[in-house]
């Protein structure tokens, strides 16, 4: 019983890693109708980047709220700079480019930092909490911690802000959004910011995990994708339950089928995927999009 | 007749009324293919050793890339993960030679068969899959093969991979290992190409580019969409797959980590370069894919791959139709005013 609810704990952490580059990969699904494949190595990019910040000798939360910064910053001039010239193109076009700028993300890394593992500061205490009898990992509850706050700052942002209006309204109806003044491209922009700050958080909480290294993100992004898929590409709350639900279940079929162990996780992502899209296309929480045709 | 984009459509038309005109009317496409076979033929004779191994890879990523472009470019099927059918290809291969013994041109048709059976079946389900779910899919797909290559370590020999001899030229032929497998794989390719030109030019090749055009309109007009989609997947993991086991054959070696996610997008590169939908497009992507990464190799270990990205990037923008839509356009202008009074425009 102790052994299934640490692994459920700590399938909640790495869940909420999931879930905040699915959140990423589903604001630009539905601003664009485009998954970006660059997502986690953009991620990753970012998180050199704060490894950079740290051995330059800045403390831990500065580092990470300047991540957070640069990384938006950047997700938004990749937007404007790379894929402004191809927006409405047929959506091959679109998913090429991305990948284009997945192998630059991944080389860039390689060729400055080189291909060897490096070890990433968790700003959270080493020694676990115990509860009863039970065992965490404080990195795996300040994991779950951080996701909560940001998925709650999101919420509030899209909620009650007349940016996140405006931008919700863009990513919904396009044309009546620009009759109404919205600038629908700078919302899609802002929306690529967005997705490379949250990227950037979910990479900092992940390398103290896996070791900062050029191809640390391609699993997760596996199970990012698996997560919005589950949760389904058209609904941002669907993508964060997705995540969690993603994590859970990647602990615990690694821990009790034995098969399976830590050697064919992603093949557990693989099948995850193809069940949904096969039984349930839009996802647990996505809606039905009817087309004319 | 059909509603698609309008660049694509016309495209379909073109190739369409190219190929209706078959061989006599086009003597100097004729004479490039000849003067193309002549130069491969001879191209044993002229280098030796690790070069020509070069062309030898090249050739079987043409094979493979002629694959992923009969998904890709003709059928408007994404595939971002095509090299899981080279490395199960390749796999094949090595496994019957080194576990069962078998012949290794046996082999090779196997890995055909089996990359059919497999892409067929992979196909199956993927019809229900619409663009962006697809290309995830098979995305997801090339991210987990090498693991499931490792996993199955009794017959792949896990991480440490397979380690192949070299075939030796048969019927007392005086060539080398290198010559011999070049010359198989010469051949092998000048098979598929035929195929793929012969099935392209007819009646299936006009319904497998207007499904992709527009489907529906493809429906309605009496063409079994799931049919013709789940046949062509098939079709083109067969092509990888057979590109697959001869570059094992090459290359007398597999193991898991080559059959990457890289792959894929390395593959996928070459029909951007190459150009889609374009028969010709293969060789100039294998070209490309085998020769650039090669001298960029000397700038950093991670320069092939930023260049091809930035090839990517740059070929969507400026050449989307690749260097054989781009040659094919300086053609047209070349002789704008014989192809405008053939055509009565």
């Amino acid at each position: 019983m102790d052994i299934l609810v640490q692994q459920v704990v700590s399938g909640l952490a790495t869940g909420g890693i999931y879930a905040s580059l699915a959140l990423a990969l589903v604001m630009i699904y539905q601003a664009t109708d485009v998954v970006n494949f660059a997502q986690g190595e953009m991620a990753m990019f970012s998180t050199y980047l704060a490894w950079s910040l740290l051995q330059a000798g800045l403390p831990y939360w500065v580092t990470f709220l300047a991540t957070v910064a640069i990384a938006f910053v950047g997700g938004l001039l990749v937007e404007r700079i790379v894929i402004r010239p191809v927006e409405g193109q047929p959506i091959l076009t679109i998913v090429i480019v991305t990948l284009g700028l997945l192998v630059i993300f991944n080389s860039m890394a390689g060729w400055i930092y080189s291909y060897i593992q490096k070890p990433f500061p968790s700003p959270f205490p080493p020694k676990p909490i115990k509860i009863g009898n039970i065992v965490f990992g404080a990195h795996d509850l300040g994991a779950i911690g951080i996701t909560l706050v940001v998925l709650t700052l999101l919420f509030l942002f899209f909620r009650f802000t007349t940016l996140g209006l405006a931008m919700r309204a863009a990513a919904q109806n396009p044309v009546s959004s620009r009759l109404c003044g919205i600038r629908v491209s700078w919302m899609l922009a802002l929306g690529w910011g967005l997705a490379s700050a949250f990227g950037a958080i979910a990479g900092m909480m992940v390398a103290p995990v896996v070791f900062l290294d050029p191809n640390m993100m391609s699993g997760i992004q596996l199970y990012a994708f698996a997560a919005a898929t589950v949760g389904g590409f058209t609904s941002p709350m669907g993508a964060v339950v997705g995540g969690f639900l993603v994590g859970v279940t990647e602990n615990l079929v690694g821990t009790y089928v034995s098969f399976i162990g830590t050697e064919l996780k992603l093949t557990v992502a693989l099948a995850m995927i193809i069940i949904v899209l096969l039984v349930r296309p839009t996802g647990l929480f996505g809606r039905t999009t009817v087309r004319r045709v | 007749m059909a509603s698609g984009i309008g660049g694509e459509t016309k495209t379909a038309e073109r190739a369409a009324a190219a190929s209706r005109g078959g061989l006599a009317d086009r003597p100097l496409g004729v004479a490039a293919v000849v003067v193309v076979l002549l130069i491969a033929v001879s191209l044993p004779f002229i280098m030796s050793g690790f070069r020509l191994f070069q062309f030898t890879q090249v050739l079987t990523y043409s094979i493979a890339l002629l694959g992923l472009n009969l998904l890709t470019g003709y059928n408007g099927q994404f595939s971002l993960g095509h090299g899981a059918f080279y490395g199960i290809g390749a796999y094949t291969t090595a496994i019957m030679i080194d576990r069962w013994d078998i012949g290794y041109g046996w082999t090779i048709l196997v890995a055909g068969i089996v990359c059919l059976v497999v892409g067929f079946l992979f196909g199956r389900p993927a019809l229900r899959l619409e663009g962006l779910y697809l290309a995830l899919a098979t995305f997801s797909l090339a991210l987990a093969v090498p693991q499931i290559l490792k996993y199955f370590e009794h017959w792949t020999g896990g991480s440490q991979g397979i380690v192949l001899s070299k075939p030796k030229a048969p019927f007392g032929l005086r060539l080398t290992e290198d010559q011999w497998l070049y010359y198989l794989t010469l051949a092998v390719t000048i098979v598929l190409f035929v195929l793929a030109w012969n099935l392209l030019r007819g009646r299936v090749g006009r319904a497998i580019v207007a499904i992709r055009d527009n489907h529906i309109a493809a429906e309605a007009m009496g063409i079994n969409n799931a049919r013709y989609k789940s046949v062509v997947f098939g079709v083109s993991a067969a092509y990888t797959g057979i590109a697959g086991a001869l570059s094992a054959l090459a290359i007398a070696f597999v193991a898991p980590d080559s059959f990457n996610i890289l792959l894929s997008i390395t593959l996928l590169t070459g029909i951007v370069i190459g150009g889609f939908a374009t028969i010709s497009g293969a060789v100039y992507g294998a070209l490309f894919v085998q020769f650039v990464p090669n001298w960029a190799q000397d700038i950093s270990k991670a320069a092939p791959w930023a260049i091809f990205g930035v090839f990517l990037i740059v070929f969507m923008y400026v050449m989307p139709r690749g260097i054989a839509g781009f040659l094919h356009l300086v053609w047209i202008r070349l002789t704008a005013s014989a192809v405008s009074r053939e055509q009565g425009r």
